[in-house]
């Protein structure tokens, strides 16, 4: 193992060309790449590496993208494209066949806001418009979570039990032009934890048909297949997470990350980056006496429901911060997450970094002074942090 | 229901024809050869297994059927994959698990078929394989929302032959204009007639530089296979355009299909020809540039009988375009 100063861009890109290598004694990888800021980088690193077996195609959109990766795993080869914000939005109909027909692609995506007007900072909105796609959704807290989330994404995403296509999300600039010392493993290392993918239902020379018409009872089965498949990930990933702690000796996060959770009456849930802005603002709150805990929410997809109540359970104010505004709701994370809270609570949905504006340790604090003074939740508050 | 139900791996079942028998190809010598052409082609060396099997739904007097039929003679014992965007031929399909088609096929999305191609393609190349890689779509997966991903597909001269079957309509959607409709037909959009020309994709294909860009009639089969023959062994991207007749759309008589393709052919609306590397240009049937033929054509199709079509007009088009084609050939042949 090497560590190595990386942007997390240039970590997936490591992660997959590792990942790439691993399936050459399968039917190869290859997948479609398209720039988009802020994930250019990452694209143009894996185009100017020489994978064995491997072949990365230049196309001339998202949508194109997405499409060529289809046809790379249809076949049964491993593969990868990676995209943002209006990228992703101009990919979705492909997006929903890649889960549709079964295939696991891992996908890594650059949350930054949609334009118009156009802006290039993160904002959550962009990946959680896909969250009814069909895709496992895990977003990232740092480099190292970044590398190790991608690897493991292939391992997950084409376990039998699974067979669903995993999107990788971090946050723009602040993890993907960041650099941060990453540990990346060897070759040989990567080998042993991912074995050469063999796609039960890849298009061989076999007259048969993926993707024609169903009737409505024949969709009703092939959706309950898919429920069914994101049901057994949680199993699936813990199962994967004592494999990786074998094979790299380092821990793969959890699908939802408590901190200071033990005895906390007020919880504040949030996602990306922001939560490590949130245990600050939690340390300052404790110092002072609160009951206090975060909770990082990693896995979106499935949505880890049990896990988050479970962890909630002694809470009587929450607080779920959002880096996205459904207009007409307020908060996505939000709007889920009040389905795993205590009867009783408090549960209050704050939008903060909605288009990108850098949270902050005393914005956060800000938020915990507002939770803890309420009598009453109220209808969910977008907090102005400005630039 | 209920073992369905419990099933938990994806859309894995290897699909059966209608008979129930199972599909894989088989020895020559234990089937009976495909009856391409009503029999009338039929030879040793025909496919075992049909492309377009008995049974499927397509209407009477289908262009699009009768390609197949002779797509499934060029093919012969090649392996192939075919990628089908959403289009009649899609619908051609059937039901899951069924399938009309003998060959392994991915229904694509609407605007993806030569992306998804590009993939299969890539694979069986990494894999040493020797599956050709084919992409069956209609006018509208061709000229309109599929343009960009095959204008990059050809641009980075993948290996894929691309064929679009144009029947001048959305036909599965009941029969709306696109861009390969032609002028004056009238369609559910363009009930008085469509006010424009439609768009020359052989010569936009061509223009790509592509190894080869061919325009095939369905009342000219020995050139229609051999052209497919030909794309089916050449490398690269490989692009053939058929005028398939849609009796529903078109308004005319199912069983006038391919005199109707005859009279396009000789009145000069549809021009036969090949172009090899966007450059050297063949014209394959000579037309006989004939009004009567233009007339005939015309006026068997309820769809162009709602607009009076100039005639006149039409035939100075052809002209016109005979001769750019011609001074193509000239310069280049």
């Amino acid at each position: 193992m090497t560590m190595e100063l990386v942007s997390a861009n240039h970590a997936t890109a490591y992660a997959t060309i590792l990942a790439a290598r691993a399936n050459r004694t399968a039917r190869g990888f290859g997948g479609g790449v398209y720039p988009i800021t802020p994930q250019t980088e990452c694209i143009e690193k894996l185009c100017d590496v020489e994978i064995e077996k491997g072949q990365v195609v230049r196309v001339e959109s998202e949508h194109s993208a997405m499409a060529v990766c289809m046809g790379f795993s249809i076949a049964g080869a491993r593969s990868f494209t990676a995209s943002s914000s209006n990228g992703l939005a101009y990919m979705t109909e492909n997006v929903f066949a890649a889960a549709f027909y079964r295939l696991p692609i891992v996908m890594m995506a650059v949350n930054r806001t949609l334009g118009p007007p156009w802006n290039i900072w993160v904002d959550h909105g962009d990946t959680l418009m896909l969250r009814d796609s069909g895709w496992i959704q895990l977003y990232c807290e740092d480099n190292q979570e970044v590398f190790d989330s991608v690897v493991a994404a292939y391992r997950l995403a084409e376990d039998r039990r699974v067979l669903l296509p995993v999107m990788v999300c971090q946050d723009a600039f602040i993890l993907s032009h960041t650099m941060m010392m990453t540990d990346i493993p060897e070759q040989a290392l990567v080998d042993r934890f991912l074995p050469p993918l063999d796609l039960p239902h890849r298009l061989t020379n076999r007259p048969r048909a993926l993707g024609q018409l169903d009737n409505p009872h024949e969709t009703e089965v092939h959706r309950k297949h898919l429920q069914s498949a994101m049901n057994a990930v949680p199993a699936v990933y813990e199962e994967i997470q004592g494999s990786f702690q074998e094979v790299f000796g380092r821990k793969l996060a959890d699908p939802v990350v408590p901190y200071r959770m033990e005895d906390a009456e007020v919880c504040l849930v949030s996602m990306g980056t922001t939560a490590s802005t949130v245990r600050a603002a939690v340390d300052e709150a404790r110092s002072r006496g609160v009951r206090i805990g975060s909770l990082r929410l990693r896995m979106f997809r499935p949505f880890p429901e049990a896990v988050l109540r479970r962890h909630l359970a002694g809470c009587r104010r929450v607080g779920v911060i959002d880096r996205d505004l459904c207009p007409g709701l307020g908060g996505i994370v939000w709007s889920e997450v009040r389905s795993t809270t205590p009867r009783g609570a408090i549960v209050q949905g704050y939008m903060m970094g909605v288009g990108g504006g850098d949270v902050r340790p005393a914005h956060v604090t800000g938020v915990v002074r507002d939770l803890l003074a309420r009598e009453r939740d109220g209808a969910p508050e977008i907090v102005e942090v400005g630039q | 229901m209920t073992t369905r139900t419990t099933e938990h791996l994806p859309v894995l079942h290897d699909q059966v024809g209608l008979d129930g028998a199972a599909s894989g190809p088989k020895p020559h010598a234990q089937c009976a050869h495909e009856p391409a052409l009503g029999g009338v082609a039929q030879t040793d060396a025909d496919r075992c297994e049909p492309l377009l099997r008995a049974g499927n739904t397509n209407c009477g007097g289908c262009g699009m059927s009768i390609g197949l039929m002779m797509l499934s003679r060029a093919i012969a014992d090649r392996p192939v994959q075919m990628v089908i965007p959403a289009c009649c031929a899609i619908v051609t399909a059937g039901n899951f698990p069924f399938s009309s088609y003998g060959a392994p096929t991915v229904a694509s999305t609407f605007a993806s078929s030569a992306a998804v191609a590009t993939g299969l393609a890539h694979v069986a190349r990494l894999n040493g394989e020797d599956t050709r890689v084919i992409c069956w779509a209609g006018d509208g997966g061709t000229y309109d929302i599929g343009l960009a991903t095959l204008s990059a597909a050809a641009e980075r001269n993948e290996d894929i032959l691309y064929i679009c079957y144009d029947n001048e309509i959305y036909g599965n959607t009941g029969g709306q204009r696109s861009s390969a409709t032609p002028f004056g037909a009238a369609t559910s959009t363009t009930p008085l007639g469509k006010d424009v020309e439609k768009k020359d994709i052989v010569a936009i294909m061509a223009a790509h530089r592509i190894p080869y860009a061919a325009s095939l009639s369905l009342a000219h089969p020995e050139d229609t296979l051999r052209k497919m023959r030909l794309a089916l062994e050449m490398k690269g991207f490989r692009f053939l355009h058929i005028l398939a007749p849609c009796p529903t759309g078109w308004k005319s008589e199912p069983a006038e299909g391919i005199e109707l393709v005859r009279q396009a052919v000789r009145s000069g609306l549809f021009a036969v020809y090949e172009v090899f590397g966007g450059g050297r240009t063949v014209l394959n049937v000579e037309p006989a540039m004939s009004r009567e033929a233009l007339v005939k054509y015309l006026s068997a199709q309820g769809r162009f009988r709602k607009a009076s079509v100039d005639v006149d007009h039409v035939m100075a088009s052809i002209e016109r375009r005979f001769r750019e084609l011609r001074a193509h050939a000239a310069l280049e042949g």
